[in-house]
Order: structure tokens, then sequence, then C-alpha cells
């Protein structure tokens, strides 16, 4: 039997990206709200780049892969039919902990690809609808960005953009040679002082957590505004399932608690936010009698359309000097080739997201894998080469939806706490492996034009599943989506989803500034729309 | 701060130590011209099989691959049996490289000889140029490029 806490008004469950924001945001109505993680809080002197080992531990205790990283808050997940493998973190802030922060918006097209491209469906709303979201996101974020890129509607800088460093202006130089788009990156990382939070000091390991707190994670950023308005988390506590009454309506959750203890958290309305993989997983673990399929999942539609967004990775090496491992993994980005063009032999389209070098331990390592720094008798030479002398870009592919990309509940596969763990089953499409060669073949160009030499590139990059999106759908009609336009499920009136499985397509670029305003947006829904919020 | 993995020196059998200072020293070896020691340097090795890790099975199993279960590798400075085992064994042989980079280059002398200063990057971090930013001017000039969907503008 499990312990029965206090009853609250509002669970919410995974203190990520988006589970965070929609916390905040509720705040305001002064309902009793709290939020059950996993994971723990991380401090900033706990990130790799305090100590010597800075790099090491970015294949260890900060490996992007929970399969590797198999730290206490991790879930395993069976992807042995994927070619692209899941990076997460489970912890207070999410993904957001690990994340570059390249931080672009979805562009106005990413919401009407059906009617303008006759792939996929339309989303129930538009960059109309999240445009103030997106702004407030933006302002609670703090970012970093240069207005007037011509590859989007306008919109205002929070504070001025990341510099260019020279590796920056190497690219830029070569896109300008080919007439191409480019433009700095919007970034959740400060240029300046913002809301208590230190600025950049160009320590380079973004990607393993920001000891300067000058990236935007959600334990920095809303959470600490959250808690103070007394929103509560509970950190260290895993959902088994949530749970339905005769009316179909959720009455709470299972969890257990850091003691190892099990208990029930019930609630009014409960809000899933465990990012695309961790939320059908939980809701295929809640089936029940009366939903045997899975909760929310009378559209079959529940873990289908797994979209990750195939990586490409392309990378060289000029003569002069760069910035190496410091500042900022990321910089500028290109939408040259978003948009779908009828001349080529794919729908839709990619960004580019330009990035510098590496630490000595990622250039080696790298170095040696790509077959351009030799074992043996001439490894100093090549290393003298490639180090600081590296700059390159990762291509962002739009993943359409498919059914056939799923997430299913494993048979035999568990977590610590003994909760089936998810299997992740996709195949690259036709069209992204035509998108993903488009952007070698690119790729490839601009570094030529830069003057680039040992160019290597990877057409699928396998450890870049990190941004999951597309298992519970929104849209109008239940019997073929999840949740409707505002983030509520259609079979269990109070519960919404916020989180990046939402998404009905996936766009071509970073999606957690999309997956927050969403989160924001369905707040305000739940806000606006309180006295009929069940009907 | 450093990773409180445990460390996994006692993990590996002396013959398997032995064959790790051949390999280590053979993947990166000492370049006195530029006072770079190499990989089979004694700190550096106890470092690397205290630093395995999450690789230390499988760092077992190269190193066993490699002749420590039976003895038979004694000698790797030719390079061949390396070479036929990285075309054998791709994945050990990744594991081989992160196992002695990620150790290499943290070592204080390596560090000063590819010019880095030894220390981590927090807190002092590290200064950066802004750039050019006029390079800008052609991309500003050239206008919107975004695709209007509904009533968000005029572009293309
Ligand atoms: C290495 C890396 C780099 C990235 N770079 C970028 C980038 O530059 N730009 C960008 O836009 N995005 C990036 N991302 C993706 C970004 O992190 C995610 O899009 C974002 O965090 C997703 O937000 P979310 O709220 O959907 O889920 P998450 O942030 O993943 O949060 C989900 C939370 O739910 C918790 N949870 C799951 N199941 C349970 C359960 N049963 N009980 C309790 N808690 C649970 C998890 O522990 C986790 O903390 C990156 C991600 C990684 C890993």
């Amino acid at each position: 039997m499990a312990d029965i806490n206090e009853p609250v008004d509002v669970l919410i469950i995974g203190g990520g990206a988006s589970g965070a924001a929609v916390a905040w945001s509720l705040a305001e109505t002064k309902m009793r709200i709290v939020c059950l993680e996993q994971g723990d809080w991380i401090k900033n002197e706990d990130f790799p780049s305090t100590g010597r080992d800075w790099e090491a531990r970015q294949f260890g205790d900060f490996a992007i892969s929970p399969n590797r990283r198999k730290l206490a808050a991790d879930y395993p997940i069976n992807e042995d039919d994927s070619p692209i493998k899941v990076a997460n973190f489970n912890g207070v802030g999410g993904g957001t902990i690990l994340y570059a922060g390249h931080f672009p918006r979805f562009h106005p097209s990413d919401f009407r690809v059906k009617t303008l491209d006759g792939v996929a469906d339309d989303w129930p709303i538009d960059y109309a609808t999240l445009e103030p979201f997106f702004e407030l996101n933006d302002k609670m974020t703090g970012v970093a960005a240069l207005e007037g890129d011509p590859a989007y509607p306008p919109k205002p800088a929070v504070m001025p953009p990341l510099p260019l460093g020279r590796s920056g202006e190497v690219i830029g130089e070569a896109m300008n040679k080919l007439g191409w788009h480019w433009w700095p990156s919007d970034a959740a990382i400060n240029t300046q002082e913002y809301e208590g939070r230190a600025p950049c000091i160009n320590l380079g390991h973004c990607g393993s957590g920001c000891a300067q707190g000058a990236k935007a994670t959600t334990d920095g950023t809303y959470w600490p505004e959250a808690i103070r308005a007394r929103v509560e988390v509970r950190h260290r506590c895993r959902v088994r399932r949530i749970e339905t009454n005769e009316d179909d309506m959720a009455t709470g959750a299972f969890y257990v608690d850091p003691d190892g203890v099990e208990r029930f958290q019930p609630a009014e309305i409960v809000i899933v936010a465990c990012n695309g993989i961790g939320t059908p997983r939980l809701l295929l673990n809640s089936a029940s009698e009366r939903f045997p399929d899975g909760l929310c999942n009378s559209s079959g539609m529940l873990g289908k359309n797994l979209m990750f967004h195939p990586y490409s990775q392309v990378r060289g090496h000029v003569d002069e000097k760069l910035e190496g491992y410091m500042g900022p993994r990321i910089g500028t980005w290109s939408m040259q080739f978003y948009e779908t063009d009828p001349e080529r032999d794919f729908k839709r389209g990619y960004c580019y997201q330009f990035s510098r070098g590496y630490g000595p331990v990622a250039t080696a390592v790298n170095g040696m894998a790509d077959g351009i720094i030799p074992w043996g008798a001439g490894h100093h030479d090549a290393f003298g080469r490639m180090f600081d002398h590296s700059l390159g870009m990762l291509a962002i592919c739009e993943d359409l939806p498919e059914e056939i990309n799923r997430v299913t509940i494993d048979p035999d596969l568990c977590d610590s706490d003994g909760i089936p763990a998810p299997k992740i089953t996709y195949r690259l499409s036709e069209n992204s492996k035509r998108m993903l060669e488009h952007s070698v073949a690119r790729g490839k160009e601009i570094l030529q034009a830069a003057g680039a030499r040992d160019i290597t590139s990877k057409t699928i990059f396998p450890a870049a599943g990190w941004h999951l999106m597309g298992t519970a759908r929104m849209g109008t009609d239940p019997k073929t989506s999840v949740v409707n336009e505002w983030g509520r499920s259609h079979d269990v009136r109070n519960l919404f989803i916020v989180d990046g499985s939402v998404f009905v397509t996936s766009g071509g670029v970073n999606p957690t500034s999309t997956i927050q305003a969403i989160a924001l947006y369905v707040a305000d829904q739940i806000k606006n729309r309180i006295y009929e919020l069940f009907d | 701060m450093t990773d409180m993995t445990p460390k996994t020196t006692d993990r590996f059998s002396a013959e398997q130590r032995e064959v790790m200072r051949l390999v280590a020293g053979a993947i990166i070896p000492a370049d006195p011209a530029r006072d770079m020691p190499g990989a089979d340097d004694p700190a550096i090795l106890d470092d690397i099989l205290a630093s395995a890790g999450r690789d230390a099975d499988d760092l077992a199993l190269a190193l066993d691959l490699l002749g420590a279960s039976d003895g038979a590798l004694t000698d790797v400075a030719e390079g061949s049996v390396l070479a036929k085992f990285r075309q054998a064994q791709p994945a050990l042989a990744a594991v081989l490289s992160l196992v002695i980079a990620q150790c290499y280059y943290r070592d204080t002398r390596v560090l000063i000889a590819v010019g880095m200063e030894p220390r981590p990057p927090f807190p002092k971090g590290y200064p950066m140029d802004q750039g050019d930013w006029s390079l800008l001017d052609p991309v500003r000039a050239r206008g919107p490029i975004y695709r209007a969907a509904t009533d968000e503008g005029t572009p293309t």
C-alpha cells in the first residue's frame, strides 16, 4: 500500500524545460502546485569545468546518453532499433542542464507544412498564437540575440548577441562569398548579467553544464521564481503511474520517494512534462482496465510519430589559429536551406548550427576516430594541425512524423525502481536521407569557401537524439491526436501535456524555445479557462 | 570538483597493465622535440588505469585481445599489431583512443606543450573577440527570406 499525501491542486510531473515554465506561469493563481522530478538539483560547482578532468567527465557522469551515464536518476532506454540514440538529462532543469543553449524559435511555416508543402499535418495553432509566449519565454530565459534576422519575422532581443569570435568571422566570410544567409544565433546564454545570473566567461563547456550559471537552465531561471511563489519541487521522486477514477478523470500519481517509499499524490489537475520519451513511457505504463492501451491513447497515437531531427556534421580545419575550446559552443546559424525548394529532391529543410573548436581530448578522440590524427608516429604533428584550427557545423534536419517511429514499453527492461523502461523504434525516411546528403554537400562547400582542409563529415550523427518530439501529438480530432489544441488530453479532461511530445511536426530547428512557448501557452489557457477547464 | 566515479586501477591484472603500457606508448609516443611525454609515462599510465570508469570492462577486453591474457604481446612498437586490432575491433579501438586521450591531454606537461594553461576553465574563463559585425551587412541587404504562412508578414 502506498502512503497518501495531502491533495494538491496541480501536480506537474517532470521538472525540465517545460515543467518549470508551466509551474512558473501557474504560480500566480495561488493554487497549490507540486512538481515531482526523478532527478536531483545540480550545483554549479559540481559541473565538469570546475576540475582538471573537465573533458573526461563529458564521457562519464555528464555523458549525454542515459544508457552510458546510468546514474540513479536515469532510466534505461532500449534503442537497439534506432540509428539515432537518445540524449537527455534527468534532473531539475531536465535537458537544459546539458543543452547548448541554441535557442531558435520555430518559423511561421513550420506550423503549416500540409498547406504549404503537402506533407504531414498543419498544427492546430500557429506562430501568431505562440508569439507572445515566445517573447515572454525569451525574457524569462534571457535570450542573447541580434535583432533584424531576415530569416524571421521581427522579434526583440533581450541582450546583445554572443561574440562572433574569429571562427564566426571565418564562417561569415565564407557564407558571404556564397551569398548565403547566416546570422548570430539566438542563445540562451547571458552576454551580460541578467536577473542575478552572471555573464558568460567563455568556459567553452556549455554541453556539460555551465559552472558560471550563464547558460539559462530552468533550475536557475523559472524554478527559483516559481519556488518563491510557493510552488514545491520534490526531487528524486519518480512517478510510476497516473491513476484515474470512474469518470475518466486523473486522481493523482503513484511515485517512489527518495527513501524508496511508494506514495500517492492526489491532485485536481495533472500536467505531464517528462519529454518526448518519458511522457509516452509514463502514460503507457499508466494503462488500466479503463484505459487498456495506455492513458490518453484512445487514438492509438500515444508513443507514435517520434521525431528526433536527424543531424549531419561537417567539420574542417583552417591554417590560422581560432578560439578553439574557448567560448560558447554555438555562435551563428544559417536558415539558407530552411524552406522547401521545388528544385530539391526533398520536402522541407534544415538549419545549420555553426560551432567552434574542441578541447584537446575531444580534438584527439574525434581526430583519431575520423582518421585524421593517427595512432603512433605522426600523432603530434597531426594534433598540432587540428587543435585550435577546427570549426564546423551541424545540420538540424526537419524530421517528418511517421507512425512507425515510436516509443513502446520494453517487455524486459526496467529502471532501478522496477518501472518498465521505454523502447524506441525509428528509421530514417528517404526524405531525411536526401536532406542529410544535401546538408553535407552544402556544408563542405561552406568549409571549402572558408579555405578549410582535413574536412570530415558524418551524414548521420548517431549520438544526436537530443530533440524528442511528436509522441503525444496535438490536434483537434480525438481520433488522430492525443491532446487538443490547448494541451488537454482528449480522453482525460484534467490531464495536460506540455513537453515536446505534443509537437505535430518537428521544424528544422532546436525545439526548446518552442516547447517552452507551448508550455506557457497551455498554462495561459488553463488560467483563462479555469471555470470550464474540464468541460 | 572531480568525477566521483570509483578508481579502476585494481580492475586490471599485471599483464593487462603491461599491455596497456605498451599500447599507450605506441598510440601516443613521446616527442622530446616538443617536450611531450608519451602516454606510457608512469604518471599518465596510472591515471589511465585509474580513470577507465565506464569503459573499464571494454578496456580489459581490448587488452586481453591484444595479448594480455596469453602473454603473446610483448612488443607493439612496430605498430602492425595495433593496425590489425583497429581494423578488427573498431569499437574497442575507440575505447583505447578515449581512455588514453582523456588522461594524456590533461597532463600538465602536455597541456603546456600544446599551448594551454594547465587549469580548469572555471573560474577564470577565457577572453573572446567580438568579431567584425559589419560582415552581416550583405545578409541584411538581401532582405527577408522567411516564408509567411498566414499573416505574419510579406516575405517569400
Ligand atoms: C546534450 C544536449 C544538447 C541540447 N542542445 C539543445 C539546444 O542547443 N537547443 C535546444 O533547443 N535544445 C537542446 N537540447 C534539447 C533540450 O534539452 C530539450 O528540448 C528540452 O530540455 C526538452 O524539454 P522537456 O520539458 O520536453 O523535457 P526535459 O527537459 O527532458 O524534462 C523532462 C524531465 O522529466 C523528468 N521525468 C521523466 N520521467 C519522469 C518520471 N516518471 N517521474 C519524475 N520525473 C520524470 C526527467 O528527469 C526530466 O528532468 C539538448 C539536449 C541535450 C541532451
